[in-house]
């Protein structure tokens, strides 16, 4: 449904994006996971028309997002990190605006309004001032909003920045809804671990490139056994040191050594042991996902 | 056809809810155009002499206004949404040309209430000739200030724009001294300065003896640079990519 193929932007002499590829099939929730400037933001506005990339092509159900924009804009609904609803104007009013930009008028408009308010919760709200509603409410309404038209593809730029974890989860529960029931393709970007979580597949993006694909599973996989989590005064020295002693990769990164190895609890009790003084609190986890954002690229995403 | 006109339809509309939604700014522009006049005015004792400078300067406040929502609709993200909508983006720029130029047209129109107070009296059949020729100077206005805004990135910028470029255009347009009576190069500096044949239009629908320049001159220059800051904006606005905040 989506394909992008040697994508490559360079913002003046800064490259933004660095010969990315991926696809993504009908119906898959695919998440872009990186930390801010790692090139989501680019590749969100190149899929979104709008702006043409510097080399490299991207296309939605095979049309091209730089040459046929306006093919593409029919069959995409685009939900921005920033708000893109009119405060002044009622919820209503601001999906019929978005409507008519799409050329629905009448009957069908009436009716694509209501259900869209109906999937989202939103009809009691129908007649309220945008400025009077709150922030989860408005991310629906931005979400209604770019339903209307019945896109193919959703397109959801950091959507859940700055919702409470309960606002958050009702998101992604409409949005796996939308998958299901319509078999929406959803292309996500964010750098919430959990919400990347959630994603069918997703790409890794660290200054511009691809550093991993694939489901979280499989991602998770990268890692053999577990991730030990050193709080330590000196975490570079004391990398140093455990990569001596032990010879095993030890990565430090904000004040935290990482370690990546097999029957977690024996090393903990050794490198407790070897270096007592220097541990100030100990972490066992099984990888997740930023575990192995710090593999690959030995920088944290937040 | 619909998805032109649906479009600009619904811009145009969006304008007037907005504008209705927040009387108060009525009292902004209407009232500090009414309080220079006032003072000019009855300072030299001819308020009739300044009576379409003023109306000018409420038209010209209005579409100021109007068209600086265009850069607080890209800041808070309701430009993106439009941008990438397939709507045509001639059909958005003229709906929201048209939009802010009715507001000025209708700020301009409540002007006109102040007109016996300059011994201007005008006729029903003539009020239509005025009306018609105020919505002219305010469509020109607002695209004028769609030309300036659409670059922008804040509204700070806006303002310095308006009181290095607007301001003075308006001072060397007749609104406070007529071309006839302007000395060396500013006279020629009035002959080029569009406002100069708004001011001169409304002079004239107005009936105010001793109007130059001509009557149709006025309405060619005035309806000329209208339609030429229309396909400006739109050529503009049609540029490919799409700049935002975020």
């Amino acid at each position: 449904m989506i394909e992008v193929s040697n994508l490559t932007h360079r913002y003046g002499d800064r490259v933004a994006l660095s010969n990315v590829c991926f696809q993504v099939k009908q119906g898959e929730i695919f998440g872009l996971l990186g930390p801010n400037g790692g090139g989501k933001s680019t590749l969100f506005r190149v899929l979104a028309t709008m702006m043409a990339p510097s080399e490299g092509s991207a296309s939605i159900a095979g049309h091209d997002v730089a040459r046929e924009a306006s093919a593409v804009r029919r069959i995409v609904g685009v939900v921005f990190q920033t708000q893109s609803l009119d405060k002044a104007l009622t919820l209503e009013e601001n999906l019929r605006a978005q409507g008519h930009l799409h050329g629905l008028s009448g009957a069908t408009l009436r009716e694509r309004m209501q259900s869209a308010m109906t999937r989202l919760g939103l009809t009691d709200r129908r007649k309220d001032l945008v400025e009077t509603l709150s922030g989860g409410l408005r991310r629906r309404v931005e979400i209604a909003k770019a339903l209307l038209h019945r896109p193919q593809v959703l397109l959801m730029d950091e959507a859940s920045t700055g919702l409470d974890p309960a606002a958050r989860r009702d998101l992604s529960r409409h949005v796996e809804e939308l998958r299901i029931q319509d078999g929406v393709t959803i292309l996500l970007t964010t750098h919430i671990l959990e919400e990347a979580g959630r994603c069918d597949r997703l790409i890794l993006l660290h200054q511009g490139r691809i550093v991993a694909e694939g489901s979280p599973d499989e991602l998770r996989a990268r890692i053999g056994g577990d991730v030990v989590v050193l709080q330590a005064a000196d975490a570079k020295s004391l990398a140093g040191q455990i990569e001596q002693r032990f010879g095993v990769p030890a990565v430090a990164l904000d004040g935290q050594v990482r370690v990546e190895i097999e029957n977690g609890h024996r090393f903990i009790a050794d490198v407790v042991e070897a270096f007592a003084g220097a541990i100030e609190s100990v972490d066992l986890h099984k990888p997740s996902l930023e575990d192995v954002f710090v593999k690959e690229t030995g920088a944290g995403i937040e | 056809m619909n998805s032109f006109l649906l479009p600009a339809a619904t811009l145009w509309q969006r304008e007037l809810v907005r504008f209705w939604r927040q009387k108060s700014r009525v009292m902004g522009v209407v009232a500090s155009p009414l309080v220079f006049w006032l003072f000019i005015g009855y300072g030299s004792n001819d308020l009739a002499k300044f009576y379409s400078g003023a109306l000018v300067l409420t038209v010209m406040f209005s579409a100021i206004f109007s068209t600086i929502t265009i850069i607080e609709d890209r800041r808070e993200g309701f430009l993106l949404s439009m941008l990438v909508s397939p709507a045509p983006r001639t059909s958005m720029v003229l709906g929201k040309i048209l939009g802010s130029a009715t507001l000025g047209w209708i700020q301009g129109t409540i002007f006109l209430i102040f007109a016996p107070l300059a011994g201007i009296h005008i006729a029903p059949a003539q009020l239509l000739v005025v009306a018609a020729a105020i919505f002219l100077v305010s469509f020109t206005l607002t695209g004028l200030g769609f030309v300036m805004a659409w670059k922008m990135e804040s509204t700070s910028g806006f303002h310095a724009l308006m009181n290095l470029l607007l301001f003075p255009l308006w001072i060397v347009s007749g609104a406070l001294f007529p071309m006839a009576t302007a000395h060396g190069w500013i006279k020629a500096v009035m002959y080029v300065n569009p406002l100069t044949y708004s001011i001169s239009l409304l002079n004239h629908a107005l009936l105010m003896p001793d109007a130059t320049p001509g009557a149709l001159t006025s309405l060619a220059v005035t309806a000329a640079f209208g339609v030429g800051l229309l396909l400006a904006s739109g050529i503009m606005a049609g540029r490919k990519s799409v700049r935002s905040s975020a």
